[in-house]
Parts: C-alpha cells; structure tokens; sequence
C-alpha cells in the first residue's frame, strides 16, 4: 500500500536521455540562429528587431530581412546555463527592486555588460518593438532597453480580449492592424525598403503551414502513451517557432517534428519508460533547474500531456491558422486572439478544461512564478476552481522562471511527491474497491 | 516482548527535531523518541531509531519494515522507503482520531492543510508559499524576541486583554514588530495574543482553501501549543482534535504505512 517513490526495476531519472532528433536539431537551429546574430553585433551586414514573444508581428520583421530577437529567450538561455544570477544581480544594482520580473533584470543585466552572453552576442537592434499584451512591466522593459541602445522604439498595443467567446472584436481588429501599418512605414524608412507585399504573403503562408504542423504535432498527445511530454519537450520546439518562424527552416524542422513525434506514436514509445500519470502543466518552467525540475516528475511516471506555457507565443491546437490571402489581418488576429497573455483568467480555465478531457489528463499542475506576479495573479482560484468546481486533483507550487534563488528543491519535491503518493494512493483504493 | 512478535517503524527527521515512532503487530504504540536534527542528518535520524528500539527493548531485526518521512526522508539510511510527511500526517492524524477529515500541521518550515478520506488518504492539500512566514519558526522567533522559551508563549497569550495587530507574519520582520510594540510599552501578553492569531489567521485561509471539514485535527509539535489551539478554533469556529502525541503525527503516520507494507509484502521481511 506504501507508495514508493521510484518503482523496482525502473531506470532513475538521472539515467533517462530525453533527448531525439528534435532535440539535436534545435540545438542546430539555434545555434546558427546566434551565430547570424553575433556576425551583425561584430559589424556584419544584417538587421536585428527585439520584440516579445506572446502576440508579436515577426511576420512583418522578416519581410524586411530583419532577424527577431526576443530578450526573453536570451534571458531564459541565460538561466538555463546556469549563468542568469550575475545579470539579475547586475540590474538590481542599477536599482530594480528583488521582486522585480527577473526575465527583464537578466536581460537589463546582459546589456549592462555589453550583451555577451556565452551563446552569442546580441547586436544592437535596429527598432525595438514591444508588443504590448497586458504586462506593464513589459513597456517600462522597452523603454528601458531604447535607452541603453539608442533604438527608434514603436508599441503596439494590443486590446486585451474582453467578450465571453474570447474573440476579438472587429474594431480590435482594425485597430491592431493601422498600427502594424504605421509598423510597416517605420521600418521602410528605417530600411530604406519598400514593403514587398509577396514575399510577405508568402512568410505568412509558412507561419500557416508550421501552425498547421505544430497542432497535429499537439494533438499526437492525445495518444497513450503520449510520444513526448507536452510541457518539457515542448519548450525545446518553441524555440524555433518564434525564433524562426516565416522561415523555410522553421517549416522543415516542424516537418521533421512531426515525423519523428508521429513515429514514436505509432511504434507507441513515450518520453519515459512508463506512462503512469497523465499531467497538464501551467506556467511557465524553473528555467536555471529544468532538469531537475522534470526529474521530480519523471520519477513518479508524469506526462504532460498538454501545457498552456507552450501557447505563450501562439495558440494553435484550437483551430487558429494564419491566412496568406489576408496576411496582415491574420497577423493582427494573431496577435489579439492566439496568445495565452491576452486571454482572460476564464479563458486560460477553458483551455485548461479542454486539456484536460480532450487529452485525458489525471491531474493539473501549477507552477506559479515569484518575480511574476501580473500572469500568477489568480492561479490560487484556479487550483481551487479546478479541485472543487472540476474535480481536478490540481497541485500549486512556486519557485521561479530565471532566478534560481526561488528554487528550493527539498520543498517542491515535498509537494511532488505528496501529490503522486496521494494520486497513487487513490488509484489503488479505487482499484480495491472496484 | 513476546517471541515471535514483529514490529514496524516510522522515523519522522523534520527540519527541527525527530521523531521515531515503532508500532507492534496490532497498530500499538510501543515506543517513542524524540531529539533535535541538528546539522547530521543521517545521525539525527539513526540516533532516535536507537533510542525508539531500546525504550521499547526491540531489536533490529524484529522490525519488518521501517518508512523515513519528514524533510530528511532520504537520510533514514536503515529505511526500506519514505513517504512524504503529507501523507504520513493524514495518515497519523486519522489513526488518532478516525473521524478526521482535516489536518493542520504547522512545521518548523512548512504550514500545511490536509483534506482526508474516511480511509485516512490525502485527498487534497494547501501549503504556504515559499516563503516561511506564518510557520512553527515564527513562534519560536517570537518568543526569542520576548525572551521566553516557545513552550511557554502559548499560555501566556491567553491572559492577554488587549492583543496588539501585528503587521507582519514574516517570520524575519516579526522581532523588529514585536520589539517596536516592547518599545510602546505593551504588555507581553497582548504582544504573544498577537502573535498567534496573526498565524491562526494565516493558517485558517490555508484550511479554507482544502474546505473546514470536521473533524478537524492539529497535529505536530505546535499542536501543544494552548494559544495556538485556541487562537485557530476561534477563528474556525470550530473544536479542534489535538492529541498528546500530535507530535509524534508524522512518524505513526510514517509507522502506519511501514506497518501496511509489512503486511502486504510478508515475504520480503521474512
């Protein structure tokens, strides 16, 4: 009846190589990625723009030849190699207060160094744009980094959705996109190029095909056992898919995704020897402890089955396609509706609801952030809407995204533990009396 | 001890002491230990073991099964598992007191709400955040602020005619509260009233959160804590159980499971 840990006979975590092709691929992608970036910060040709993941036009910034840089991906590279502390650190002697988002202090502390990070140098970028869904911390980051690097600085505010069907109205609409209009004008004049609408619609209908590929890779998931894990493996293919996305190498590795993640289902391998929980997870992960983070999970056999952090950037899995045939209104929908930031704390409940019974999911974990309090605001009525109203057996737990000093590992594998050993506990009460 | 009879174990290594519990065939307490962890985990832990099998005149290998619980789980070096102090507490409370169907545990580290089953299963559970304000810690910073031991701070609040409001529950920021209300000239009495409502408040939105089912059971060190109890039943609105072993919760729990396992799996500990 005692609900060990780790099951006899069973690798340890620390055995398990999560790694695939996927894996090795993206560690391909990205390192070019920031090679191209270093070339332009060491002088080379080439154009960069700094713009935020959730809600962003890149679509656009690609049509100028401009590469994306998102400081939240070079904060998190810099917290998964262990490195963030010393920039948190550096902006808190600049005066930002510990509480403070700590994706925005590493990124303020990489250029407060000059923006060398040990995977590549982040050149000054020629326009910053700062695609406003809701964070005001957000904003005063921008307005931050125009000062440290001088850059024209444009934000696109972007309405937060507010009608009961989650859809934005046709005034949001016309509105998101006379601003990327005035976007287009300010980098044909920070180019010297004019909008080449072809090449445009043809970035867009790649963004199309990798949503198209990214929803069937999601919907793989479903199956049991599910061929990867929807939140730790996920998080290695959102890489590309903001940073390259509108690229034909964006479109190629989603089709290499798929091929290999559709291929373990049908031989029915899983991320893990065996299935034993199947998890949706909320919140974005402990990026300076990933691995340890996914061994607490790992050794009770928890899946992810499906993860709302993995649509931070984008949601597609519930039918949104970008449209080549009307690509600047289909940016602008984008932006307003297919985003986890811009969606009411109703709306995140229904899409966690779908997770849950349309990937058949035993249980919701939440990982709350410290330093972020605006997107954890709410996740306590959540844990508790979902144990009481959904009969959700849900976890909250807390540490942070980028400063390790909010992980405390005893703690949360306390709390891991406690909640496996009572799911456990219950499957085989349940199994007795059955 | 009769020849033949087999015993199982529960050793508790929390944050501040430990705890060894062993457990005859029939589910009867035989012996108890308690001493501090200290800085040695793995001694602490091997220490109360020892003290738990000589006060009960058991050998090693008379016991069947041994299960390690509390923050130092994984340093019971002689454990055959460990269970998390979540569960071994729903578990010890509900051996105490079979009708319990909440637990409150509050911890030298952690503050915790248990919902429990008829059958003694965590069905739910509510923790503070990372952060340890509002946990056993603050009691014993607040006595050390008033210059008494934490034994005593309990009873003392209950003569107190005016408790003051604490503005805190941070357990760091508590003496510089408690010391700016010494410097007004409040009476330690109010100032201890403070103190332990400001955690019975903390922990009673922790019980709301798993739902105030009765019966509802204290359990851990705090637990002996008269001011403690009362400061949370009068803002439950409730009686609350609190048993003289409340302390030794977690390791009958730990000793429960072990005692479970033995029975399911005789062979192994054959």
């Amino acid at each position: 009846m005692t609900t060990a840990p780790a099951q006899a006979g069973a690798p340890t975590p620390a055995a398990i190589r999560y790694q695939g092709t996927v894996h090795e691929l993206q560690k391909e992608l990205m390192s070019a990625y920031y090679r191209d970036l270093t070339a332009i910060a060491e002088g080379g040709p080439g154009r960069s723009a700094q713009l935020l993941i959730a809600g962003n036009p890149v679509e656009i910034l690609r049509t100028f030849d401009m590469i994306p840089v998102f400081p939240e991906v070079n904060a998190l590279q810099l917290a998964v190699r262990k490195v963030s502390l010393p920039f948190i650190q550096k902006a808190e002697e600049l005066g930002y207060a510990t509480d403070n988002c700590a994706y925005v202090k590493a990124d303020i502390g990489l250029w407060s160094s000059g923006g060398v990070a040990p995977f590549g140098t982040i050149p000054k970028p020629d326009v910053l744009v700062c695609n406003y869904v809701g964070c005001n911390v957000y904003l005063n980051w921008f307005e931050h980094l125009a000062e440290l690097t001088g850059a024209p600085a444009m934000n696109v505010d972007i309405p937060f959705l507010r009608t009961p069907d989650g859809k934005p109205t046709d005034a949001d609409v016309r509105y998101v996109m006379a601003q990327l209009e005035e976007l287009i004008a300010l980098l044909g004049r920070i180019t010297g190029k004019p909008f080449d609408e072809d090449k445009f619609r043809l970035i867009v209908e790649r963004s199309a095909r990798v949503g198209e590929l990214w929803s069937r890779i999601k919907e793989l998931t479903k199956r049991r056992p599910a061929p990867y894990d929807a939140y730790f493996d996920s998080v290695t293919m959102m890489a590309p898919l903001y940073c390259l996305r509108g690229t034909p190498e964006c479109v190629d590795f989603f089709e290499r995704a798929y091929e290999e993640m559709s291929g373990k289902a049908e031989r029915g391998e899983g991320p893990l020897p065996q299935e034993r929980f199947r998890i949706v997870i909320e919140g974005p992960p402990p990026w300076p402890f990933l691995r340890a983070f996914r061994d607490l999970f790992s050794r009770w056999g928890a899946v992810a089955v499906a993860s709302t952090y993995s649509t931070v950037g984008g949601l597609w899995e519930f039918g949104f396609r970008h449209d080549p045939s009307k690509p600047l209104e289909s940016v602008a929908r984008h932006m307003l509706e297919a985003n986890l930031c811009n969606r009411s704390l109703l709306q995140r409940y229904q899409q966690i609801e779908r997770y849950v019974e349309e990937w058949g999911a035993d249980a919701l974990v939440i990982h709350s952030v410290k330093s972020c309090r605006l997107f954890s605001a709410g996740q306590g009525d959540m844990r508790e809407h979902f144990v009481h109203d959904r009969e959700t057996p849900t976890l909250l737990i807390e540490s942070d995204l980028e400063d390790p000093r909010y992980f405390s590992h005893a703690q949360l594998r306390n709390r891991i533990d406690a909640f496996f050993e009572a799911l456990e506990q219950r499957r085989i009460t349940a199994g007795v009396t059955a | 001890m009769s020849d033949g009879m087999r015993y199982s174990a529960g050793v508790d290594v929390g944050s501040t002491q430990t705890k060894a519990v062993i457990l005859d065939e029939t589910g009867a307490i035989v012996a108890r230990s308690l001493i501090d962890t200290g800085a040695y985990l793995v001694r602490a832990a091997e220490r109360a073991y020892e003290q738990a099998l000589g006060s009960a005149g058991v050998r090693r290998d008379q016991v069947g099964y041994v299960v390690g619980t509390g923050y130092g789980r994984f340093n019971v070096a002689f454990g055959d598992t460990q269970v998390t102090e979540i569960s071994c507490h729903a578990k010890g409370a509900w051996a105490i007191f079979p009708n319990t169907r909440t637990v409150i545990d509050i911890g030298g580290q952690d503050t915790k709400a248990i919902g429990v089953s008829e059958r003694g299963e965590v069905l739910d559970f509510a923790m503070n955040d990372k952060c340890a304000a509002g946990s056993g810690r603050f009691l014993t910073n607040s006595a050390e602020a008033v210059g008494m031991d934490v034994s005593e701070i309990g009873e003392r609040s209950l003569g107190a005619k005016q408790p003051v409001r604490l503005s805190t529950v941070c357990t760091v920021f508590v003496e510089s509260d408690i010391l700016s209300y010494l410097a007004q000239g409040k009476k330690v009495d109010d100032i201890l009233a403070g103190v332990h409502a400001a955690i019975g408040a903390r922990t009673v939105a922790l019980v709301r959160r798993v739902g105030a089912n009765a019966e509802v059971t204290f359990t851990g060190g705090v637990a002996r804590n008269v001011g403690m109890r009362r400061a949370i039943e009068e803002k439950l609105g409730v009686t609350i159980n609190a048993s003289a072993d409340s302390h030794y919760t977690g390791a009958i729990g730990a000793a429960m499971y072990a005692l479970e396992r033995m029975r399911s799996a005789p062979a192994a500990v054959a």
